[in-house]
């Protein structure tokens, strides 16, 4: 358990993390998702002690990460993969860790197979590939068999198959009724991965939901049509109740029917809360032709864009917005 | 294989473990110095620089004693000549000691050792304690060893020393236990600026510029620095002979260890309030 209260981070003018509260609960993978430079780093720094929020608080377990007696027992971290030093071997990196808490010695060896790494447990680091260094930063997480875990981007660097290692192992983690928190700025990576979702975009948080409420929610079908009747057809879709905006030929420029979008076409609109066949039947009892009626499916991905659209810190130039 | 088991314990039975001690993070702290090749090679240097070193010195200044005016016979302190090699020996252990912290710095081990020990003064003190405990056992060896090769060399040439004469086992012993001070020193001054190189500077210009600079000054000057110049002044430890404008060995290794505990505790501070 994991509980956040109005936690303020600034960096000189820049507010990272801005009145963020947030609960995270056991046997469940919660999923921390934002763009680039969200605050999503910065708040698992606060979490671990490493920051200080300038407001707020947050604990772990009802206490504050740094009044926890054993801190390895209780919560297993990975931020950063490259946050050892190279010249030490494998199994001396995870035995220096395990000894700062007490963790006896059979525990890294342990440590080592789960992740799959005893065989390079005598290497030294600095010649690991950044799966291997994944793999190692996974295993000093799990040294002190943490009720809670946080994981920093746990997929970067990894192939397919590392992927999905990583995956399954967060998913065995939550069923064991462990707190998972995992961060990625992929939205079809936490769609596999989480059950709890969590959105945070310019240090704010934009949503706290169930996986399945925002599946459900955003994987909302709308209908695209283009007619030379769009207009009345508009106004007979929204007396049946439904939501219409102006479309375009490229769905992702959506504006609202005022807007000064010069994307938009005067023929094409999107409509929302109805169905095709609903849509057709409608046309077709006031004799309005329909050159193109289709049925479309939002992905999460074009979702957690359009949720995020707002608070992406970093944008190319000319991007559609 | 992940249907290895990830629990030790299963998740229900978790409940009993004890605390994390001082004692864990020292053990944690040796095994972090041990496990690097840089100790070894600097640790090494350390011993047969001050050793070789110290026989050179003592070989060399005993072949000229003969020629000695009054002044420098009346001066001779062959204790302090056998022990010459702790001059370069402290270069080794400066920045080792450097390295045992700021390298957490530029690799970002220090998060890993922070999350892991999440109070912070525990890390910088058992930093502190292994490296100077370290320090130590090998700056006496290195001292005693030093003492018997140079007392051999310069035996049959000049006037020589046994640790039975007064001061002698002070002497010998301080010279472990100005390399320990400078050990406690090195890791705080690591902890405080953080980047190794400029740390690695820090602590030269403290061992050698700043005395240095202070011999071009007119004597009203130079007197009260090399008085209490902190390393200076620790290492009256070393000798015997007691020289003019020097304080008292005791003395002079007190006014370096309130040094040392200074620098420690803006080190404790910074450590504590900084973000990692």
């Amino acid at each position: 358990m994991i509980e956040a209260h109005g936690l303020v981070k600034r960096y000189g003018s820049t507010v990272a993390v801005n009145d963020l509260s947030f609960s995270i609960r056991p046997g469940m993978v919660t999923g921390f998702l934002g763009p680039n430079g969200a605050g999503k780093t910065t708040t698992m720094r606060m979490i671990l002690g490493l920051d200080a929020p300038a407001q707020g608080s947050v604990t772990v377990g009802g206490r504050s990460y740094r009044d926890l007696p054993a801190p390895m027992r209780e919560v297993g971290a990975l931020l950063d993969a490259k946050a050892l030093q190279g010249g030490r071997r494998a199994r001396d990196h995870l035995l220096c860790l395990a000894r700062s808490n007490g963790i006896p010695r059979r525990r890294v060896d342990e440590v080592l197979r789960i992740v799959g790494l005893e065989g390079v447990a005598r290497r030294r680091a600095k010649g690991f590939s950044l799966g291997m260094g994944q793999r190692l930063g996974i295993a000093s997480a799990l040294l002190g068999d943490p009720a809670v875990l946080i994981f920093d981007e746990p997929v970067n660097g990894l192939d397919p198959d590392g992927i999905h290692w990583v995956r399954t192992l967060m998913r065995a983690l939550a069923a064991e009724g462990r707190t998972v928190l995992v961060s990625s700025h992929l939205m079809s990576e936490m769609a596999l991965t989480a059950d709890h979702l969590l959105v945070i975009g310019k240090g704010r948080l934009i949503a706290d939901t169930s996986m399945d409420e925002f599946v459900r929610s955003s994987s909302q079908q709308s209908v695209h049509v283009r007619s030379p009747g769009a207009a009345e057809l508009a106004v007979l879709c929204r007396e049946a109740g439904a939501t219409v905006r102006a479309g375009s030929t490229s769905r992702a420029a959506a504006a609202p029917v005022a807007g000064p979008d010069p994307g938009t076409a005067p023929d094409v609109i999107e409509i929302t809360g109805m169905d095709s066949a609903g849509v057709g039947n409608l046309a077709a009892a006031h004799g309005i032709a329909l050159s193109e009626l289709i049925p479309v499916r939002a992905s999460l991905e074009e979702a957690f864009m359009e949720l995020t659209r707002e608070s992406v810190e970093y944008q190319a130039a000319g991007a559609p917005r | 294989m992940t249907d290895a088991m990830i629990a030790r314990t299963g998740p229900d039975h978790r409940a009993a473990f004890r605390a994390s001690t001082f004692g864990d993070v020292l053990w944690s702290e040796w095994v972090k110095l041990r496990s690097v090749r840089s100790t070894f090679w600097a640790l090494t240097v350390t011993v047969v620089l001050g050793i070789a070193l110290g026989a050179v010195i003592s070989a060399a200044t005993a072949d000229a004693y003969a020629r000695f005016s009054v002044g420098a016979k009346l001066s001779w302190d062959p204790t302090g000549v056998s022990q010459s090699g702790v001059a370069i020996a402290q270069v080794a252990i400066a920045v080792l000691g450097v390295l045992f912290i700021s390298s957490e710095y530029s690799s970002g081990m220090i998060r890993t050792s922070l999350i892991a020990v999440p109070k912070r003064g525990r890390v910088l003190a058992a930093k502190s304690l292994v490296f100077a405990g370290v320090t130590f056992v090998v700056g006496e060896v290195v001292c005693f060893l030093a003492f018997f090769v140079g007392q051999a060399l310069i035996s049959g040439h000049a006037p020589h020393a046994a640790l039975g004469d007064p001061g002698v086992v002070r002497a010998v012993a301080g010279g472990g236990l100005y390399l320990t001070a400078l050990a406690v020193l090195s890791v705080a001054a690591g902890a405080v600026l953080r980047h190794p190189a400029a740390a690695i500077a820090a602590m030269m210009a403290v061992l050698f510029v700043l005395p240095l600079i202070a011999q071009a000054l007119p004597d009203s000057w130079r007197h009260p620095v090399t008085e209490f110049w902190p390393t200076q002044a620790g290492g009256q430890l070393t000798n015997v002979y007691h020289s003019a404008h020097t304080l008292q060995p005791w003395p002079g290794f007190g006014v370096m260890c309130v040094f040392v505990a200074i620098v420690y505790a803006i080190a404790w501070t910074l450590l504590d309030r900084r973000d990692a």
